[in-house]
């Protein structure tokens, strides 16, 4: 069951972010749980001090057994927890638009398309013309907006020490807009069920410099694996990259799957297929137990955009 | 419960103090099929909301410019407009002449029969469309506006195949047993049903096949 | 031929056979659960006829007693409770070790928290709570019994077909592994083909048309039965609940019904409703889902916000406080309910401007959840509070429930809900509101109604044991996981690879143990209290001081409620008339009661849907038309068979009510010091209770 390395000292959680996406919702879920606390923390101090001094055995409040409105508690009871409401929904709108994933958060951000498989994700760098399987470098203090999509069925990625997660589902396109803002490795991985394999699409994101960040985009320049349909179709068998390699002729490389990218527009090519008007089959549509690498095909990218969310 | 048996118990064509204790009785029944289809409204309303988000769904086929029989629809629309009216006279047949059980009962079987013809009229033509659609490749298989369009009107078709068995059970029903308490109510609720349908069709052929013209 | 006689199933598809050919730990615990319900089937057999208990089997399955159907609901549910704690025993054991490997298979974990899941919904809880209100609401009205009885056996006998088919699928096929939300396109015909999928959008989406017919069955029931005198504005709190609760069910079911039989098309017919390709469109599942899934939360909740509004003032020995506060903080929560759906997938895509909209109305229904929060502590303010097993549950709630709001606070936020959706911080959140909500309130509404169904109360001991070992059973089953949902431990995932997970993961795993053991703590408190149920006797009907219409009848109630239906003059109707001294009054006028006799009608109903069920799942057509038809023809049959009714004569009443009035009475009855004691038999002293 663990083919996977143990990662340690990964930044995995916002509660040590590395990011000012996730530096912010940090500081608003800290807002949130001392404000709600207002409302909480009545009920708790009273419960016990109710139950004591009101126990039948040997009370120490009055007994008042028709006592059963009193106005000024009506309006507390009603007022507070409303006037905490209002405060924490003024702060949740305001955030809510300032941490939009479809905002870009620089002019021109790091453009990186996802497409999620079982159980893998494949990042195409199209200004770098390479792709990475389960591998995100970006570099530090870049603005980055990643367009995801998936080919199986719907998925989550979630990178918590950066941003938090975005569905992506096949058809259609979603957003997530993020800056990692200190070196290091952070985790990400996908959060919506998917199958056997869910446990195993985990994938490290590298936060660099720019320097190392190019270096690695040479050297996956410098793969002998293309990103074309026919890659791509043994790539969306079910099983994590690693089981990947054999059938791609490179069993013994260490180190995520690099590929090279003769076409900018291969993701929109995957999105297509959905669009084709030709009904999937369990031969063609991967994540299915049916599933032909040998009969899956792309159609042309499209000359227009088609449905994004 | 209500204390005088003049005042009207529940929405709709109430029987009337004459009919004595089976008017109060309604009450109850009545009002809870009123509920009944409330719940069966929100079911419409899931596949009316479904088809409203798929109207650009066409996947590349045919579409309602390419299918669609707005003079068979019309036909349709006459068709279920007029059962409900004759629908609507049966209950007044029924309230005002089935006080007692003895009363001859042609007119209101004869009501009742003609509304459950015309609603077989009714689906006779849309039955014929949907075989229509399918030769031009308009199958519910064949894009997800399809499935919404068959499955919507074929929700509304399913109900009133439904409501003309429910009639026929009736007339049987009056037929060996009489106009007793059981069937009087029975055909308060079946009225209510098929007015209920009427409303739908108009819903749906206003947004889904004038709609879909425009 | 054998296709057209048996479908897809096959020998290979009996899980006994696959352990047979294949033995490992895994399909041992499989075929081990799935062999329970053939052993099981045959013991109950077996004992029915040691016990020669037909006849009152019979009695029972064809009653249309509310109150018998209440009880079979509650009987059901406590079935599936077995299960369901089981399951999450596995899981959380599992869990424990899955640093290691641990000892599921991918695959058995993924349908257990599928099953888990489905089945505490939809055959634990809402059986559960359709029970209690069953019990309850006709007696707590002053009617003889729900405004369409036939109809309510129905009800049952659709919730027993869902149940049957996800009990079925134990043994044979397996059931779906998507959750039990099952989300298309996973859920779809070209990725999950198999069996699965369809049990699951069958076993819901059938039992959820029984629970339709029991929100219109109710709702009539409280509009239009009500004794005389009882205005809405004096009606009890619980029977509000069930109002709010019923109105939910009607307006929430059927986009459930919808969507199931919409993937049902695509699985089945091929069609494109939520498909990845040809203009389908998966969201709308999710959409038409959660309009379903968020008010059933409420549906969930409610009821159990009713039991605690009638256990406070019952064991506090006071007036409930803020009556009005509470009517408009249920109907404020019931129509809220339709409006924050959204909320359970904020990370879908859709504009800012819509996420925000739905976190504050999500924010906006913790307001009148707060204020009954509020309300139930202000009636024990003021009041003299006994620490029977019902208020230890209220007490468990008090604590953790607000918990559970907390969190909810915390999702209810779009951008924090982008780090904790689909994480265990959620699954926290919903069992921190499920178990100290809607479970507490179930366990201590049995407690509560158990002596009016069955004439004895349940030990005191056994029940203040079971509920502390749930208190303390689920603080340390899911308190931890909150804070591993922070850390960013995922759900639904059968390993995980981060090593500091693990020690919160055994706590878990040590918690669910107490779980799996108040439940067992729970069969005990049933079987010692039947074995003393002569001491335990409360014939009198007034265990516990109430002051509700249900404790104006004796104990077990009869069959039609009351001899003489009340006349109410104000709230807790019963109090005033105790206080007045004329609770048990001299009847002048008797009258013939008519009841409505035994049928077989829901149990047809039953069987026939589940072999419809059955049939759709395996392909088998031939019994999938047969079943459709016979469910007709019987519906069309009893439309003609002569509807017979049980009159049980004036003076029989008389008999029974006289000598109850009459030895009420004569009896000196109890002040609540002995209320745990042998010498309750169910009449009530006044209580003088010094001020301070």
């Amino acid at each position: 069951m663990i083919d996977l390395p143990i990662l340690l000292a990964v930044a995995d959680s916002f509660l040590h972010p590395i990011g000012p996406v996730a530096e912010e919702q940090l500081k608003h879920l800290n807002f949130v749980m001392l404000i709600t606390l207002i409302a909480i923390i009545p009920p708790l101090v009273a419960t016990p001090v109710i139950l004591w001094r009101f126990r039948r055995k040997k009370p120490t409040g009055t007994y008042r057994p028709n006592w059963d409105s009193n106005p000024i508690l009506e309006s507390l009871m009603w007022g507070v927890p409303l006037i905490v409401v209002i405060l924490m929904g003024i702060s949740l709108w305001k955030i809510t638009f300032r941490l939009d994933p479809y905002r870009e958060l620089s002019d021109a951000p790091l453009k990186i398309k996802v497409i999620g498989l079982d159980w893998k994700w494949i990042f195409i760098y199209p200004d770098e013309k390479v792709a990475l399987v389960d591998e995100l470098i970006v570099p530090e203090g870049r603005a980055v907006e990643m367009i995801l999509t998936t080919d199986t069925v719907m998925q989550s990625l979630r990178i918590s020490a950066v941003v938090g997660q975005i569905y992506a589902m096949p058809a259609m396109t979603t957003k997530l807009n993020f800056i990692a803002a200190e070196e290091g490795e952070a985790r990400g991985m996908n959060t919506q069920f998917t199958g056997e394999g869910f446990w195993k699409q985990k994938f490290p994101v590298y936060s660099v410099t720019d320097e190392q960040y190019n270096k690695r985009m040479e050297e996956a320049r410098k793969s002998s694996l293309s990103l074309t349909p026919e890659t791509y179709a043994i790539l969306a068998v079910q099983g994590t990259s690693e089981e990947a390699k054999k059938p791609l002729g490179i069993a013994d490389q260490v180190g995520p799957i690099t590929l090279l990218l003769p076409e900018v527009n291969f993701f929109e090519r995957v999105l297509a297929r959905y669009w084709a008007n030709e009904p999937m089959t369990p031969e063609t549509q991967p994540g299915s137990p049916d599933y032909d690498p040998t009969k899956s095909t792309l159609p042309p990218a499209p000359s227009e955009p088609m449905m994004k969310m | 419960m209500s204390e005088s048996k003049t005042e009207s118990l529940h929405p709709g064509l109430n029987l009337g103090e004459e009919h004595g204790e089976d008017h109060l009785e309604a009450e109850t029944s009545v009002f809870g099929f009123w509920v009944f289809m409330m719940s069966d409204l929100v079911t419409f309303g899931m596949f009316f909301i479904i088809f409203a988000s798929s109207v650009t769904a066409l996947a590349g086929g045919p579409g309602p410019k390419e299918l669609f029989n707005l003079g068979s629809v019309a036909w349709q629309t006459g068709f279920l407009l007029l059962s409900s009216l004759t629908s609507g006279m049966a209950v007044l047949s029924l309230k005002q002449e089935h006080a007692d059980t003895e009363v001859p009962r042609k007119k209101l079987i004869l009501w009742l029969l003609l509304t459950a013809l015309l609603g077989a009229c009714f689906l006779y033509r849309e039955i014929a469309d949907f075989i229509d659609m399918a030769a031009n490749g308009g199958g519910p298989t064949r894009s997800g506006y399809l499935t919404a369009l068959w499955s919507l009107v074929g929700l509304h078709g399913l109900h009133v195949s439904g409501g003309i068995l429910w009639c026929l059970v009736m007339v049987v029903g009056v037929m060996v047993r009489g106009v007793d308490r059981r069937w009087k109510l029975a055909i308060l609720r079946w009225a209510i049903f098929w007015h209920f349908l009427d409303v739908v069709w108009i819903a749906i052929f206003t947004f889904v096949f004038l709609g879909g013209l425009i | 031929m054998e296709e057209l006689l048996f479908g897809k199933l096959t020998w290979d598809s009996v899980i006994i056979v696959q352990e047979i050919e294949d033995p490992n730990l895994n399909t041992f615990i499989t075929a081990g659960a799935a062999a329970m319900i053939p052993i099981g089937g045959v013991m109950i057999v077996a004992l029915l006829w040691w016990l020669k208990w037909w006849k009152p089997l019979i009695s029972w399955v064809t009653s249309v007693d509310h109150k018998r159907i209440g009880v079979m609901y509650i009987i059901f549910a406590v079935i599936m409770l077995f299960r369901g704690v089981v399951e999450g025993t596995l899981m959380r054991l599992h869990q424990a070790t899955a640093i290691d490997g641990g000892f599921l298979s991918a695959d058995h974990f993924n349908q257990l928290f599928t099953t888990h899941g489905t089945n505490m919904i939809f055959f634990v809880a809402m059986p559960f709570l359709i029970g209690l209100i069953n019990i309850a609401v006709p007696l707590q009205i002053g009617a003889r019994d729900v405004a369409f009885p036939k109809l309510n056996q129905i009800s049952l006998g659709l919730t027993g077909a869902g149940g049957f088919l996800i009990m079925i699928s134990l043994l044979i096929g397996e059931y779906a592994t998507g959750g039990w939300t099952g989300y298309p396109s996973y859920n779809g015909k070209l990725v999950n083909p198999g069996v699965g999928p369809d049990y699951w959008l069958l076993s819901i989406g059938l039992s959820g048309i029984g629970s339709t017919l029991t929100g219109v069955n109710f709702a009539v029931t409280i509009y239009k039965m009500r004794a005389k005198g009882m205005t809405f504005m004096r009606m009890p709190l619980f029977t509000w609940t069930a109002l709010a609760t019923s109105i939910l069910l009607i307006f929430a079911m059927p986009p459930l019904t919808a969507c199931c039989a919409m993937l049902g098309l695509d699985r089945y017919l091929d069609f494109h409703f939520f498909t990845n390709d040809m203009g389908g469109n998966l969201m709308n599942f999710i959409n038409l889902f959660w309009m379903f899934g968020h008010p059933e939360v409420y549906i969930l909740i409610l009821p159990a916000f009713g039991v605690m509004s009638e256990i406070a003032p019952t064991f506090a020995a006071k007036r409930l406080y803020g009556y009005k506060g509470l009517v408009a903080a249920t109907m404020c929560i019931a129509v809220l309910s339709f409006m924050v759906w959204l909320h359970h997938f904020f990370t879908m895509g859709q504009s800012t401007t819509v996420n925000a909209a739905f976190g504050i109305a999500t924010l906006l229904i913790a307001i009148p959840t707060g204020v009954k929060v509020y309300d139930w502590l202000a009636t024990l303010w003021g009041g003299r509070i006994r620490f029977t097993t019902p208020m230890i549950y209220l007490c468990g709630f008090f604590i953790l429930f607000v918990l559970g709001g907390f969190s909810g606070v915390v999702l209810a936020n779009p951008t924090l809900d982008y780090q904790l959706h689909n994480s265990l911080f959620l699954v926290a959140h919903f069992h921190n509101v499920i178990l100290p909500g809607t479970l507490f309130g179930i366990l201590a509404a049995i407690h509560y109604w158990f002596p009016k169904m069955f004439g004895f109360r349940l030990m005191e001991s056994w029940g203040r044991l079971t509920a502390g070992c749930w208190i303390f059973g689920f603080s340390v089953t899911f308190l931890p996981l909150y804070s591993l949902g922070l850390k960013g431990m995922t759900r639904r995932t059968v390993d995980y690879t981060d090593p500091s997970y693990v020690p919160l993961m055994i706590v878990s795993g040590v918690g669910s143990l107490f779980l799996s053991l108040a439940f067992l703590f729970l069969l005990v408190t049933f079987w010692r209290s039947i074995v003393n149920r002569k001491k335990l006797a409360v014939p009198f009907g007034d265990p516990w001081d109430g002051r509700t219409l249900e404790w104006w009848t004796p104990s077990p109630a009869p069959e039609y409620n009351f001899a003489v239906l009340p006349e109410v003059h104000s709230l807790d109707a019963f109090t005033a008339a105790k206080e007045a001294g004329t609770a048990y009054d001299p009847v002048e006028k008797y009258e013939d009661i008519e009841m409505p006799s035994n049928t077989y009608y829901g149990l047809i109903i039953g069987i026939l849907v589940s072999a419809f069920g059955f049939g759709l799942v395996w392909y088998i057509w031939w019994m999938v038309i047969a079943s459709f038809l016979g469910c007709i023809g019987t519906m069309i049959a009893y439309a003609f068979l002569p509807q017979r009714e049980n009159i049980i004569p004036a003076e029989e009443v008389r008999r029974i009510d006289e000598a109850w009035r009459r030895e009420a009475r004569e009896t000196q009855g109890i002040t609540r010091d002995e209320e745990s004691n042998e010498t309750n038999k169910g009449l009530a002293r006044p209580d003088i209770l010094p001020s301070v």
